[in-house]
């Protein structure tokens, strides 16, 4: 036993709670736990609320143990995390606009999602009417005679997701970015509330829709969890290969836009060739480009095609050589190098103390993947987080080519070892209970939590994006680079604004 | 990297071969498309895109639009920066209440004919997402939509057909 579940031995435990323990703590518990994270003990996976409670989920990777914390707000308050611990920050002001629970001390009180636009307030709380109007937003000071700013967004140059970037800049350095999000928040935690299990992965599947295979799995995952069921073998391995899919057609996606970024868009044009080869293979396969509502909890909504052994084996034998090719021609020309290499630089403290996940973190060398643990089927526990570690544009560019590489091979092993069988085994919640998860999407872990009723309706689900510890990690890797690298620097963490927004 | 430009030069474009059915289709919409705007409008079509609130799947598939498969530009169809550039917006997503200042400020800033395609089951009707309290609505709720695309999201092909059928409405 580590020191985390040592810490939380005598709190009482929450049984229902599957597969990791949930404990209730009061304030100095809270705090002490807050506090020990904040010391680096354990990664914050998730801090968040249901309406009832605040539940601060953590993971200590040394004695690789995690935990869920569940605090009772008293008079709507709990005892600020991010007081402790600088990445709950943007979690708990979330919480705040949504539930109406504030964080005693908290070093920002600033609203987040809440734009004062919802004509009400705390809308998973107890929603009060408010008459919608516009609402000033204190941008954090940058102060100084030479320093100018420059506001961009919520509508962008691109066809990309609305926010709000605020630069101040000494010349073409930037000194400061903040960012100001919430622009798509669509409140799809209150949508969840009270519907059925097969209209919610609806909606978790459509919370980014660039991650909807690992999004739709970490909410059936979760599920599974809560009932105590696993998906049939076959199931497993196939939502392997969509995953691993997925994760091949944003990779393309993003190492093209990036080297577009860097004025070279002869790798974009190759790499969109490949993406769209990945999409087709994918609705060849399972009939939906993005592969959008193919899983559900038990198992898969429907079965490979046919002659999806044969699809997917010729993708690869397709799309590796071509692929290679764009390797050696990324590593050789010395202008893309020149833009890229020692370009938004995050340091590995950083990525650590904000638990940072996906190619941004790896690339910083916080080494950590969900599917090599805690891990999840069909992944084995030899899978080893790949890439070089210096932190900049370049590194996350190679974190995420080593990683097509091996989802290739990953797919390749799936379909040769696929095994047969049934696709999904029937759902029946019986109790009240309850599950978390923690999967891989391409762009990092999503965290995901789900309540169900007795009457087998979704009581309250969560669904933590990996976007909300890269985010604000953005805005540090940024400084000192110039303006005109912000869409490099931007694209090479590539955030999800819509998962993020919830 | 000599290479890869010469096997540019050297090697059929995509949208040729394979000359898989799919494909053929697609160069025909894109024809038909490209002949009707240039008719009925007098040009090419000049699109600003506008996420209102949408998942991200729906900009997935309308940057597809620009990949070599189906390479819209050769059809006249041309993404570009500002709304003062533009003809037509391709509006995504439920249009949030965040969203919904910034939607209409584009349309204000975009000049004649300011046509506007609502993209995806969330732009007609707020797909999954409808009846949540921080959405205001479908795009046509907010602002004048000429022609709905539907589609979860919509594949490129589904966006080619639209386009074609909303310059045979508005230039009837
Ligand atoms: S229509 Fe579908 S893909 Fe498009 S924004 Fe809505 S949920 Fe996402």
């Amino acid at each position: 036993m580590g020191w985390l579940l040592d810490t939380l031995r005598n709190a009482r435990r929450i049984e229902r709670a599957k597969p990791w323990p949930r404990f209730e703590v009061d304030a100095d518990m809270w705090s002490r736990l807050a506090a020990a994270t904040g010391a680096g003990d354990a990664d914050m996976l998730s801090l968040w609320s249901d309406g009832e409670a605040v539940h601060l989920a953590m993971m200590n990777r040394t004695a690789r143990e995690i935990a869920i914390a569940s605090f009772t707000p008293v008079d709507r308050r709990f005892p600020s995390v991010a007081a402790h611990h600088a990445p709950a920050q943007r979690l708990e002001r979330m919480i705040h606009d949504i539930y109406g629970f504030a964080a005693d001390n908290s070093p920002d009180e600033r609203p987040w999602l809440d734009h004062g636009r919802w004509g009400l307030r705390w809308p998973g709380g107890t929603p009060e009417a408010v008459p919608s109007a516009w609402q000033s937003y204190k941008f954090l000071e940058a102060g100084g005679a030479p320093l100018h700013q420059i506001p961009v967004g919520p509508v962008h140059a691109g066809i990309i997701e609305p926010g709000h970037f605020r630069f101040s800049a000494n010349g073409e350095t930037v000194v400061r970015l903040e960012e100001r999000l919430g622009y798509v928040h669509k409140g799809v935690e209150q949508l969840m509330r009270r519907k059925s299990i097969d209209a919610c992965v609806a909606i978790a599947g459509r919370i980014s829709g660039d991650s909807t295979v690992a999004y739709a799995l970490a909410f059936a995952l979760a599920v599974e969890a809560a009932i105590g069921v696993e998906a049939p073998k076959r199931a497993q391995a196939l939502r392997g290969i969509m995953g691993e899919l997925e994760r091949l057609a944003n990779h393309f996606g993003d190492v093209g836009a990036i080297c577009n970024d860097a004025s070279f868009s002869l790798i974009q044009a190759h790499c969109h060739i490949l993406r769209e080869r990945v999409l087709r293979a994918s609705q060849a396969c399972f009939g939906h480009r993005l592969m959008m509502d193919r899983i559900r909890p038990g198992g898969v909504a429907a079965d490979m095609a046919a002659d999806g052994e044969a699809i997917l084996t010729a993708l690869v034998g397709e799309i590796r050589p071509a692929f290679d090719h764009i390797r050696t021609v990324y590593d050789s020309v010395n202008s893309l190098q020149d833009r890229r290499v020692r370009t938004g630089l995050l340091s590995r403290n950083l990525a650590e103390q904000f638990a940072c996940g996906g190619y941004v973190g790896r690339a910083s060398g916080r080494a950590f993947d969900a599917r090599q643990w805690p891990g999840y089927a069909p992944y084995d526990r030899s899978l080893k987080p790949v890439g070089r570690t210096a932190g900049d544009v370049d590194a996350r560019v190679w974190v995420r080519m080593d990683e097509i590489l091996a989802s290739m091979a990953m797919i390749e092993r799936l379909v040769a070892d696929l095994p047969s069988g049934e696709i999904r085994h029937e759902i029946a919640v019986a109790v009240d209970c309850e599950g978390s998860a923690l999967v891989e999407s391409f762009r990092g872990d999503v965290f995901a939590r789900v309540r169900l009723a007795a009457d087998g309706n979704v009581t309250h689900a969560h669904l933590r994006d990996p976007s909300w510890f890269q985010w604000p990690l953005l805005e540090a890797a940024i400084e000192g680079n110039i303006v005109a690298d912000f869409p490099l620097c931007n694209k090479s963490f590539n955030c999800s604004y819509s998962g993020h927004d919830l | 990297m000599r290479n890869l430009l010469l096997q540019g030069l050297l090697k059929r474009p995509l949208t040729e071969a394979p000359p898989s059915h799919v494909d053929a289709e697609i160069d025909a919409l894109g024809a038909r498309l490209a002949d009707l705007a240039r008719r009925k409008l007098g040009r090419s079509i000049s699109i600003r895109e506008v996420d209102a609130g949408s998942c991200n799947g729906c900009e997935l598939e309308i940057h597809a639009l620009n990949n070599a498969f189906y390479d819209v530009e050769r059809f006249g169809l041309r993404f570009v920066a500002s709304p003062r550039h533009a003809d037509l917006l391709m509006v995504t997503g439920p249009v949030t209440h965040n969203m919904r200042e910034a939607l209409e400020r584009t349309y204000a800033a975009t000049p004649a004919p300011k046509l506007v395609v609502a993209i995806g089951d969330c732009g007609s009707n707020c797909g999954v997402f409808a009846g949540s309290y921080a959405c205001a609505g479908p795009v046509s709720s907010v602002i004048p939509v000429d022609l709905e695309i539907p589609g979860c999201p919509p594949t490129p092909r589904d966006m080619l057909e639209g386009l074609c059928r909303l310059v045979e409405i508005v230039s009837r």
